[in-house]
Order: structure tokens, then C-alpha cells, then sequence
């Protein structure tokens, strides 16, 4: 059955919108981390919806390409956050802003 | 050739002085003082057998980046050789004066010393404007580093603030380098920097007004014309005795000789032009200067400003168009190096000796200094145009010169004669006349440092005698770049009625 | 004999230079000697060239010597050489030899300086060498050199005990108040070259006549110019106040500097352009107005000081008010006869001050001394010689000669007017009254001071011989009911025009002569009567307000200070870190406020960052799709 085109390329954005909220809204990095890959998702899903649209293979074949991508992106993601676990002993993204400019203003 | 042999004399000097510097303190010493030496014996030799007639005495071409229109042009006439001859006498006294003076990295020292000299040659003796725009650059960097490494408590501070000044207008006067190579390369079809070509490039007068702005806000920034002179007071403070002597003396001058050799030829109308404005600073600068000199405690920001008013009668000089006050402009340049490099040197020795120079803790000073003391009162007569020593007769003929162009305004700049006399006699009832206001144990000048004033009184006092002996030489350059100047007008009555009065 | 005029000049110099290269290391002795001794040997030479010049040359020629080319720049062409005649041989000659024997008593009066004793001398013969150049110069650039360098070596020696900052402030006045007058004459100077292509003054005065209407605008504003340096020279008013606070400096700098020499200078000036100022009358009558004026107002000052030294200055610039009466009347050798009469007994009379106050150990105060005619007799002897000159006590002083000349003439010029020498005759009351006041309560009276030594011999020689010239120097000039002697007058006015009298006659003139001689005397008997051994408490003197306003000079120190001193130091001080500085230093200061507010934008969260992204590629996208 045909679903029509705008509505599927709807439902990425609807989804792609509540991932780029969730990552944007969530202080702890796995959330973070998780809302990236219903962006990324997202994303996939409008391939899908573009290649049954035009009726040919190449949507598929990005949406398998964009689940390698994600599945390595997750890999190194987590052993970042473990690593930044070690260094700051919290996942909370506000602990870990130590490359700022203002407590480093100096004179001239 | 020899001229630029000159140069590379310095370069190459400021290099061994450096690697010398590593394991010995007084090797670098002796080499940047022979390398000058023998420059300033250079100098001497051709200044002594030049001919009259030509108009460069010697002068050399060599191509550099042919694409660009680029060459190794420089030459010098008798002006370009009397300020070659200044940068190399005071050159070697700022080195003598370095002697004792500075004791850390004196390696790098001697080696941006002999940088600066060497940029500073080079714009004197630069034809090509790129050439010109490159040593102007190369004065810069190590100027900068002799205030901020060398220097006193706010160097930094200071150091930042020259470089950004001249650095600043400099791209400026890039620009309008620039500006000429594109028009003189669209009008006649060859780009190129060489100045002799781009005299007489033909543009509209908004056009040669705008390009000379660019020039002339370079030159004035380097002159300390007021608006712009307030990188002066503070590079001057707080550079080391050398720095402050080459910057009074030099650095100052170039902006000058800028303002001569290249705006005046390279755009007579637009000069006259904007003469008005350039007078009416000049005068500005001669009052503002003397009042700002009079306020301060700090010696050496007294000297600092007491340079800002000197410039102004420069800056007053070169626009009077005419031959006796540019004769008197290039006197000024050469009596103000010697009296203000010598008022330096004076203020460095005090401030070896007393660590300070603020002027409330002195005070009866010429019972224990008396050499000092008669030294200072030497080049503050000086200072304050003392007929007899040499700044008299810059001052006066500068006067002379300008009251032809613009009566008003030079009677408002004689008004400095008053106002000279304020900030002069200040220095010597603070330093050292009155009463001792704390007791301290100081020599007196010690054989450097005598020989070092004797030569400076010596000179001013010469030229004050016999300045006949500068003018001479200076003469037919001058002439040629006044005639230049006023060459535009010569279709217009009046003027050329009034040059004929001047000839009379 | 006359190729060594550069002689008398160089010889002071030379003096200079060998006290500032070997003066620390010699003894006072030598030091003394070749001080004194160039000026004298400078002297000596003057005397035989005068004696050589009035001899040789009956009709005066001037004699000119070329030393060298100073400076030669496109049409300003200017030598350094010197021109003797008539006017310059009289003045080198009053220098030379009254700054010998001025130098000669320094050498006693300054024997016990601890360490300034060679740098004394050093000043003093560089001030005597600027003075020599100043006359005898031929062009008036080298004039300024001159004018300027006396005014330098002026300011050295009135600061010469540097250690009290009051006399450092009396030199810096003196020198900047001088200074002004020099800031008009530049541009006098300035008018003259850009008139006439030459500063060559014999030039200058022979191309006058022809260049510039007699009363033109352009020759009235040149000679005010000049004038304006005279005043400023001369100490006359307005430019007068630094005279009085100059006697801050020893006595024999006083004498010579401050009476017979550089004051003067201001008198040369005018006469030496005498064609200018005869172009523009007005400047001339101004001239004279001024002086009347002047002499007045010091004369009242000085009636009512009671430093010995005080009333000396305000005296010297009471008598060059005559002098430029005289200058103003067209008296030209009226004028130089009294600036040489004035420069005699002037001197004296502070020479005399001068060992007053050093055996009185340091006392200015004339109401604590006393009695002291019988303890210094030479002193006393001499001191009254010349206040009876300056009194113009009639036909046995020689100031009577000269004074009397320039009141006659002031009257009979016909530039002259009844109120000119009315005021002249008010001042010789006044000049009579304070010259015996002072007289009489420091000779006379009770003794409130023993004199702790007497005055050496080489004191002693310089005061006998000045007080005979001030007796006997007035012989050479005497009046037209006289015996009508006229040997100065001829040999000036080989120079000079003489002056036009609009009506002569003896009689008329003994008639000027019997009232002037009845004023100064009566200004004596008013001066017994009232100072003559009377008893004075100087701890309580007591001046009413009227008094204090002449005492203080009549208040111009005040008001100076208020129009000009004040607010220019007031400006100075507010603006001493220099407002144009602010303007850079802000664009520093914005470039900080920038810096601050952009690097809140690093704060280094994630989550601002990825904001940021998100909402940049929503404008971009926008941006492409609508734009």
C-alpha cells in the first residue's frame, strides 16, 4: 500500500525534530548519545521514504550505509564517554567545559 | 653598490653579534660598535669627495622580482647622506651608551640594534617604493624588541603601543603604494615601485589626495604629529637609553624625510593641498607638545614630549614650500637628534645611578653631578632654541621660512619660544637646582660617558657656529624638491610673483 | 690696532673656556686671575682702539670686520662680523671697562663661595662676551644670538646659589618674562627679513626711507615688535616685574648685569633702529609715553622698599624710563650719555650695597642698619658720590649733566611735550626722595649693627674709581649755557641724527636747569626731614595699604600670576595624562569589551554548541531556500 511521500518525509522530520530536542534538552551524554541515533534514524527512514518514492535500490542502500555509520559512531561515542566518566566522574555534559574562554581573559 | 654593502655591514654584524653573544658579553659589543664605526667612516669619506651637479651622488639598481616591477634601487643625495651620517654618529653613541647599561641577552641586543640601524638605512636610501616599504617594516620588529625585552616597567605596554601605531599606518601608506603602482601601471601599461617612474603619474586630484593621505598618515604617526603622537611619550619612557636615542633621533626623522622625498614629489598638488592642515597640526603640535611637556613629572616624558613639539616646527617646515624653511627642517632634524639624544643619554645616566626618573625626588643635583648638570643645561639652552647652538638656527630659518607661506600661523608657533623656555628651565630647577629632596650618593660622569656628551656638545655647538657645512650640502636636494613642488603653480600669477620676491 | 675688534670679544669667551676646562682643579687665585683678567685685557684693547678710532677717524666711519660666513640659505645670507662705530664704541667701552672692574671686586666679593667660585667667573665673562656681540654685531640675527645669550648667562648667575629654590624661580622669571619681549621681536625680525631680503642692519636702515611711508601701518607694527623686545630687556612696563626679584643674585651680577649692561640692551636696540622708529612716530611717542609712565611708577615703588638692593632695581628701571623718554623725544645721544652717566654711578651705588650687605653679614634690611658713615667712610664716600648723581644734585655730579639734557629736551624736542617733562621732573622728586631715604637710614642714625669687617682693597678700588667718573664724567657733555661742551654728543652724532629742538636759548633752557636743580633738592630736604637720624624699629614696620601697594610694584607679580600663571599651570595639571591619549586607550578598552563579550560564546558546554550549530543551519538553510 502507498503511503504518500510527504507524510513519510513528515514523519522523519517529526522524528529527526524530537531527537535534535532530545539532544539539545538532556544533560546526561547517553541520553545525548541516544538522541543522535534517532536523528540518525530519522534521517534513514527519509532515504527509505525518497528510494520507494523514486522506486529504486539507492535508498536502501544509504540507510545500510548510515546503520554502519551509526554503529561505529556508537562504539567510539561510548568509549569517549567512559573515558570522560574517568576524567570527571560524572556524565553530566555541564562538568565537562573546561575549554572556555573566560576564565582565561588576559590583559594586555 | 657601497650602499648596499652598508647595510649588509649591519646585517651582517647584527648576526655575529649575536652568535658571539652566547658565550661573551663584550665580543657583541665590540663587533656592532666596529661594524658602525666603519659605516660612519663610510659616510664621512662620501660626504667629504661628493659632487655638485648630479642629482644622486651614487646610486645602484639591481632587479629583485622582475614580475612585480620589484628592484633593488637605492641612492643617495646630499640629503639621504646627512641622514645616513646622523644614523650612524648616533648610532655608535647608543651603543657606547649600551655599554654598561645592558647586561642581559646582549647578544640579541646588538643584534636588533643593528636591525634597526639597518632598516633605518634603508629607508633613507631606498628608491623603490617596495624596498622603502620593506625596511620601513624591518625598523619595526626589532624596535619592538628592544622596549619590550630591554626596557622598563611598562614596556610591554609600550612596545604595543608603537607597533600598533606604526604598523597601522603603515599598511596605510601600503595602500596607497599600491594605489600608484595600479594607476601608473593602467596609465602608462608597465608595473612598476621604481620612484623615479612613478613621479608625474598622472590621476585625478581626489584620486592624488586620497593616495597622499596614506602617505602623509604614515609619515605623521611616525613624525608624533599631534592627533597621533601618543605612542611617543610612552615608547620613549620606558625604552632602554639606546632605544630612546635611536627613536628621538631616528626614528622620528624618518617620518620626515618620508614626508620630503616622497609626498611632496610624488603629489605637488595634493600637497598644496592639504598644506593648511598640515601647518595648522604642526603649530598644534608645537603648543600641545610644550603645555604636555610642561605637566610632567617623569624625566624622560618630558624629553618625550619636548621631541612632540620639535616635530611640529618639522612638520611646519615642509610646508612652507620653500627653500629656507626646509633648509631649516633638515637642520632640525640633525640639531634635534643631537640635543634630544643627548637629553636621553642624560636621563638614562640619572636613572642608572638614582633608579627613578620621576622628577619630585631629585633635586639639587648639581653639587653632586655638576658635569651632569652643566651638560644638561648645554642642550636644554638647546631645547629652547638658544641662539649659538644648532636648534636656533633650524628653529629660526624654519620661521623665516613659513612666515612667507602663512603669517598667522607662524607668529601662533613662535609663541613656542615662550612656551620651550617653560618646560626647559622646569627640568633644570627640578633636577638640579633647588633643594635636595632626598640624599643621594651618585657619580658623576665617568669617561664614557664624558667622551660620549663632549662629542654630542662639540657637534651642536658646530652646527650652532657653522652651519654653513650642513646647508651646503642639503642645498641643491632641497632646491630640487621645492622646485618640484611649486613646479604645478607656475601657471598661476601670484605665486610665481612671490617666488621671484624669494629669489631677490 | 682696529683688526683686533674680535679680540675684545674673544678674550671674554677664551676665559670661559679655560675656567670650564681647568676651573675645578685651579686654585681661586688663578681662577681670579684669568677671569678678571680677560675682561680686563678685553678693556685695555677697547680703550686703545677708542683712543684709535676718535683719532683716525674724524668723520666715523664705521670700521667692519668679517670673521666668517654664518649661514647662507637662498637669499638669507648672514656673517658673523662686527661693526665699530660711534654708538658701539661707547657702549663696548662702558662694558669692558666698568665689567673690569666689576669682575675685579667680584674676585674679592665672591672669595669665600665654596665650590662656585671658578663657575662665577664663568658666567660672568660668557655674559660680558654675549653683551660685546649684541653691540657690536651687524646684522640683527646676530644681534638675537647676542640678546638671547645675555639673557641665558642673566638667568645663570640670578640663580646663582641654586641650592635656595627661591632664586631658581626669581632666574626662570626673569628669563621667561625677557622671553616674551624676544617672542615679539622674532617677528619683528620676521617682517624685517621678509621686507627687506637682508637682516644686515646697515642695509636695513639705508633701504627704509624708500620702502616704507613715514607713519605706514607696516612700519608702525615693526617697530612695536621691536620695541615689544625692548621692554622685555629693559624692564619696563608692562614687562617689568622681573627686574626687582633679580636681585636675588649676588650684588656684583646686580651691578652689572641688572644696571649697567643688559637693561640697557633695550636702549641699543631703539637706537641702533632709530630709522625704523622715526618712520612710525607713534611707536616713538610710545616710546616716551612709556618711559614717563615707567619712571614714575618704579620711582613710587622704590620710596617705599626696604631692601637696599630692592630699591636699587626699581631705581634702574625708574632711569631707563629716561632713557626711553629721551629715546622716544628723538634724544638719541641724550639717551646714550645718560644709559653711559647711569651705568657709572648705578653700578657703584650697588657695588657699595654689595659691601654693605656682605660686612653687614648678609643683611638687606636698610631699617637694621645704621651709623655706618663712620665705620665704612670709603664705602659711605663713594655711596654718596653716586646718589648724588643719580639726584642729579646740580653741577657737581654728572648725572645732573645727563638728567638734566634729557629733561631739557623732553620739554624742547619736537617730539617732546610739557607733560613728558613734567612727569620726568615728578620722578627726579621722587628719584631725590628715595635715593636719600635709603641714604640716610643706612648711613646714618643709630647703629643697630656692628659692620663685621671692612671692605678689602680690591673692594675698595673699583668703588673710588667708578664714584669719579660718576663726578667728573658728566664733563664731557655740558649744556648750551654751560661752556656748551658737546665732545659726546659730536662723537654720537656721527652715528645718530641729532635731535631737532623746536626752541633754544639759553635762557630758557637755564631756567629748565634752575627748576630741575630746586626739585632735587627739595627732594633731599624732604628726605632729612623726615629719615635723617630718626629712630626706626624694624620690628615694627608698619606699611598702610597704600604703601603695600607700591612696595609690591604696584601688584603686577598679582595680577600675572592671576591672568596668566594660574590658569596655565591649572591646565597643565588637569590635562597631564593628555585626553588625546584616552581616545586610543578607549579603542584599546573596546577591543577588551569585545574580546569579553564574544568569548562568552566559548563556554565550553556541548550542549550551547550544538545549539548554536542547529539554529546556524536552520539561517543558512532559510537563507538558500527564500533568499
Amino acid at each position: 500500500m502507498n503511503i504518500p511521500v510527504n507524510q513519510g518525509i513528515l514523519l522523519a522530520a517529526i522524528l529527526f525534530c524530537i531527537g535534535l530536542v532530545g539532544l539539545l534538552v538532556r544533560r546526561d551524554i547517553i541520553f545525548m548519545l541516544m538522541s543522535v541515533e534517532v536523528m540518525l534514524n530519522a534521517a534513514g527512514l527519509a532515504f527509505i521514504v525518497a528510494g520507494s518514492a523514486w522506486g529504486q535500490a539507492d535508498g536502501q542502500v544509504m540507510f545500510i550505509f548510515i546503520l554502519a555509520m551509526a554503529a561505529a559512531e556508537v562504539s567510539v561515542g561510548l568509549a569517549l564517554i567512559i573515558q570522560m566518566f574517568m576524567k570527571f566522574k560524572s556524565v553530566d555534559t555541564n562538568m565537562a567545559s573546561t575549554m572556555n574562554e573566560q576564565k582565561k581573559i588576559s590583559n594586555t | 653598490m657601497i650602499l648596499v654593502w652598508l647595510i649588509l655591514l649591519l646585517i651582517g654584524c647584527g648576526f655575529l653579534a649575536w652568535l658571539t653573544g652566547r658565550w661573551s658579553d663584550i665580543l657583541p659589543r665590540v663587533i656592532s660598535l666596529t661594524g658602525v664605526f666603519i659605516q660612519l667612516i663610510i659616510i664621512v669619506s662620501l660626504l667629504l669627495e661628493h659632487k655638485q651637479g648630479s642629482q644622486w651622488i651614487i646610486s645602484y639598481a639591481h632587479a629583485w622580482i622582475p614580475f612585480f616591477g620589484i628592484q633593488i634601487k637605492v641612492a643617495a643625495d646630499g640629503l639621504s647622506l646627512l641622514m645616513l651620517l646622523l644614523t650612524s654618529f648616533l648610532g655608535l653613541l647608543s651603543i657606547l651608551v649600551s655599554w654598561k647599561e645592558i647586561n642581559k641577552k646582549v647578544g640579541f641586543f646588538h643584534f636588533n640594534l643593528m636591525f634597526v640601524l639597518a632598516g633605518i638605512t634603508g629607508v633613507f636610501i631606498s628608491l623603490d617604493l617596495f624596498l622603502f616599504y620593506f625596511s620601513w617594516e624591518v625598523m619595526l620588529i626589532p624596535m619592538y624588541f628592544l622596549i619590550s625585552i630591554w626596557g622598563n616597567e611598562k614596556r610591554t605596554y609600550a612596545a604595543y603601543k608603537f607597533f600598533l601605531f606604526t604598523q597601522a599606518s603603515g599598511l596605510l601608506m601600503f595602500l596607497s603604494i599600491l594605489g600608484l603602482y595600479f594607476i601608473h601601471g593602467h596609465n602608462t601599461g608597465t608595473y612598476t615601485f621604481d620612484y623615479e617612474q612613478l613621479l608625474g603619474t598622472k590621476m585625478s586630484t581626489q584620486t592624488a589626495f586620497i593616495l597622499m593621505l596614506g602617505f602623509v598618515i604614515a609619515f605623521i604617526v611616525k613624525l608624533s604629529t599631534v592627533p597621533f603622537h601618543s605612542w611617543l611619550p610612552d615608547a620613549h619612557t620606558q625604552a632602554p637609553t639606546a632605544g630612546s636615542v635611536i627613536l628621538a633621533g631616528l626614528l622620528l626623522k624618518t617620518g620626515a624625510y618620508g614626508l620630503i622625498r616622497f609626498v611632496l614629489p610624488l603629489f605637488p598638488q595634493a600637497s598644496h593641498q592639504f598644506a593648511p592642515i598640515a601647518m595648522t597640526l604642526g603649530v598644534i603640535s608645537i603648543l600641545y607638545g610644550a603645555k604636555l611637556a610642561f605637566a610632567q613629572t617623569d624625566l624622560k616624558r618630558l624629553i618625550a614630549y619636548i621631541s612632540v613639539s620639535h616635530m611640529g616646527f618639522i612638520l611646519l617646515g615642509i610646508y612652507a614650500f620653500n627653500e629656507i624653511a626646509m633648509q631649516g627642517v633638515v637642520m632640525q632634524m640633525i640639531a634635534h637628534g643631537i640635543s634630544t639624544g643627548a637629553l636621553f643619554i642624560i636621563a638614562g645616566a640619572l636613572h642608572e645611578r638614582i633608579h627613578t626618573r620621576d622628577m619630585e625626588q631629585m633635586g639639587g643635583l648639581w653639587t653632586k653631578v655638576p658635569k651632569m648638570g652643566a651638560l644638561a643645561l648645554i642642550f636644554i639652552m638647546g631645547s629652547l632654541g638658544l641662539p649659538g647652538l644648532g636648534n636656533f638656527i633650524a628653529e629660526i630659518l624654519i620661521l623665516i621660512g613659513s612666515f612667507f607661506a602663512d603669517k598667522a600661523l607662524t607668529i601662533i608657533a613662535t609663541l613656542g619660544l615662550i612656551a620651550s623656555t617653560i618646560y626647559a628651565l622646569r627640568i633644570m630647577q627640578k633636577v638640579f637646582y633647588g633643594k635636595e629632596e632626598k640624599k643621594w650618593v651618585i657619580a658623576d660622569l665617568g669617561f664614557r660617558e664624558m667622551a660620549i656628551m663632549l662629542s654630542l656638545t662639540i657637534v651642536i655647538i658646530w652646527l650652532g657656529l657653522f652651519p654653513n657645512c650642513i646647508l651646503k650640502v642639503s642645498k641643491s636636494p632641497v632646491q630640487k624638491i621645492i622646485e618640484s613642488t611649486n613646479r604645478v603653480f607656475d601657471v598661476q600669477e601670484n605665486v610665481v610673483s612671490q617666488r621671484i620676491i624669494i629669489k631677490n | 690696532m682696529k683688526d683686533l675688534l674680535w679680540l675684545i670679544v674673544a678674550l671674554p669667551f677664551a676665559g670661559a673656556l679655560i675656567l670650564t676646562i681647568f676651573g675645578k682643579r685651579s686654585p681661586r687665585l688663578v681662577s681670579a686671575f684669568i677671569g678678571v683678567g680677560s675682561v680686563s685685557l678685553a678693556a685695555i684693547i677697547t680703550i686703545l682702539l677708542g683712543i684709535g678710532f676718535m683719532s683716525h677717524n674724524p668723520t666715523g666711519i664705521p670700521y667692519h670686520q668679517l670673521l666668517w660666513q654664518w649661514m647662507d640659505v637662498d637669499g638669507l645670507s648672514l656673517n658673523i662680523a662686527f661693526n665699530l662705530d660711534s654708538v658701539s664704541l661707547t657702549f663696548i667701552f662702558v662694558i669692558t671697562f666698568v665689567g673690569a672692574l666689576i669682575h675685579l671686586y667680584s674676585a674679592q666679593f665672591m672669595w669665600k663661595e665654596e665650590e662656585g667660585f671658578a663657575r662665577f667667573f664663568i658666567f660672568m665673562n660668557l655674559f660680558i662676551g654675549f653683551m660685546l656681540i649684541l653691540v657690536l654685531a651687524d646684522n640683527m640675527l646676530l644681534l638675537y644670538l647676542g640678546w638671547e645669550g645675555v639673557g641665558l648667562c642673566s638667568y645663570l648667575l640670578i640663580g646663582f646659589w641654586y641650592k635656595d629654590p627661591a632664586n631658581g624661580y626669581a632666574a626662570r622669571k626673569a628669563f621667561i618674562v625677557t622671553r616674551i619681549g624676544d617672542f615679539t621681536m622674532a617677528i619683528g625680525l620676521f617682517i624685517l627679513f621678509t621686507t627687506y631680503h637682508t637682516l644686515n642692519i646697515k642695509d636695513i636702515l639705508a633701504a627704509a626711507p624708500s620702502t616704507w611711508a613715514v607713519g605706514s601701518g607696516i612700519a608702525l607694527t615693526t617697530a612695536l615688535l621691536l620695541l615689544g623686545g625692548a621692554i622685555g630687556k629693559s624692564a619696563q612696563l608692562p614687562l617689568q616685574t622681573w627686574l626687582p626679584d633679580a636681585m636675588a643674585g649676588p650684588s656684583p651680577v646686580s651691578a652689572l648685569i641688572h644696571s649697567a649692561t643688559m637693561v640697557t640692551a633695550g636702549v641699543y636696540l631703539i637706537a641702533r633702529m632709530h630709522v625704523l622708529f622715526e618712520l612710525a612716530p607713534i611707536a616713538q611717542h610710545i616710546i616716551a609715553i612709556i618711559g614717563a609712565i615707567t619712571l614714575l611708577v618704579a620711582g613710587m615703588a622704590a620710596l617705599n622698599q626696604y631692601d637696599i638692593k630692592k630699591v636699587l632695581a626699581y631705581s634702574t628701571i625708574s632711569q631707563i624710563g629716561y632713557m626711553f623718554v629721551a629715546l622716544g623725544v628723538g634724544a638719541w645721544s641724550a639717551a646714550i650719555f645718560h644709559f653711559m652717566i647711569h651705568a657709572f654711578f648705578k653700578s657703584l651705588l650697588f657695588l657699595g650695597a654689595g659691601a654693605v650687605i656682605l660686612v653687614m653679614n648678609d643683611e638687606h634690611n636698610m631699617f637694621k642698619m645704621g651709623g655706618l658713615w663712620k665705620k665704612l667712610p670709603v664705602t659711605f664716600w663713594t655711596f654718596l658720590i653716586a646718589a648724588s648723581s643719580l639726584t642729579a644734585l646740580p653741577l657737581l655730579t654728572a648725572g645732573f649733566y645727563s638728567k638734566d639734557k634729557i629733561l631739557w629736551l623732553a620739554y624742547s624736542s619736537d617730539k617732546g611735550s610739557v607733560w613728558l617733562w613734567l612727569a620726568g621732573l615728578a620722578g627726579a622728586f621722587i628719584t631725590a626722595l628715595y635715593t636719600f631715604r635709603m641714604v640716610f637710614i643706612t648711613f646714618f642714625g643709630k647703629a643697630k649693627m656692628e659692620p663685621t669687617s671692612r671692605p678689602g682693597i680690591f673692594i675698595t678700588i673699583p668703588l673710588i674709581i667708578l664714584s669719579i667718573l660718576s663726578f667728573a664724567g658728566g664733563f664731557i657733555e655740558l649744556p648750551g649755557d654751560m661752556g656748551h661742551v658737546t665732545l659726546l654728543s659730536d662723537f654720537i652724532q656721527k652715528t645718530m641724527p641729532a635731535v631737532m629742538v623746536q626752541q633754544s636759548g639759553y635762557r630758557i633752557e637755564l631756567i629748565f636747569q634752575v627748576i630741575a636743580a630746586i626739585v632735587a633738592i627739595g627732594g633731599v630736604w624732604l628726605a632729612y626731614i623726615f629719615y635723617f637720624n630718626k629712630q626706626f624699629d624694624p620690628a615694627e614696620l608698619k606699611q598702610n595699604g597704600l604703601q603695600r601697594f607700591f612696595y609690591k610694584g604696584w601688584d603686577f607679580d598679582l595680577l600675572y600670576d592671576k591672568v596668566f600663571v594660574t590658569p596655565m599651570v591649572f591646565l597643565a595639571r588637569i590635562n597631564k595624562n593628555d585626553f588625546i591619549d584616552q581616545f586610543y586607550t578607549s579603542l584599546a578598552s573596546f577591543t577588551r569589551l569585545l574580546h569579553k563579550g564574544l568569548s562568552a560564546t566559548q563556554n565550553g558546554k556541548l550542549r550551547w554548541y550544538a545549539t548554536a550549530i542547529a539554529i546556524g543551519a536552520i539561517v543558512i538553510l532559510t537563507i538558500i531556500f527564500y533568499l
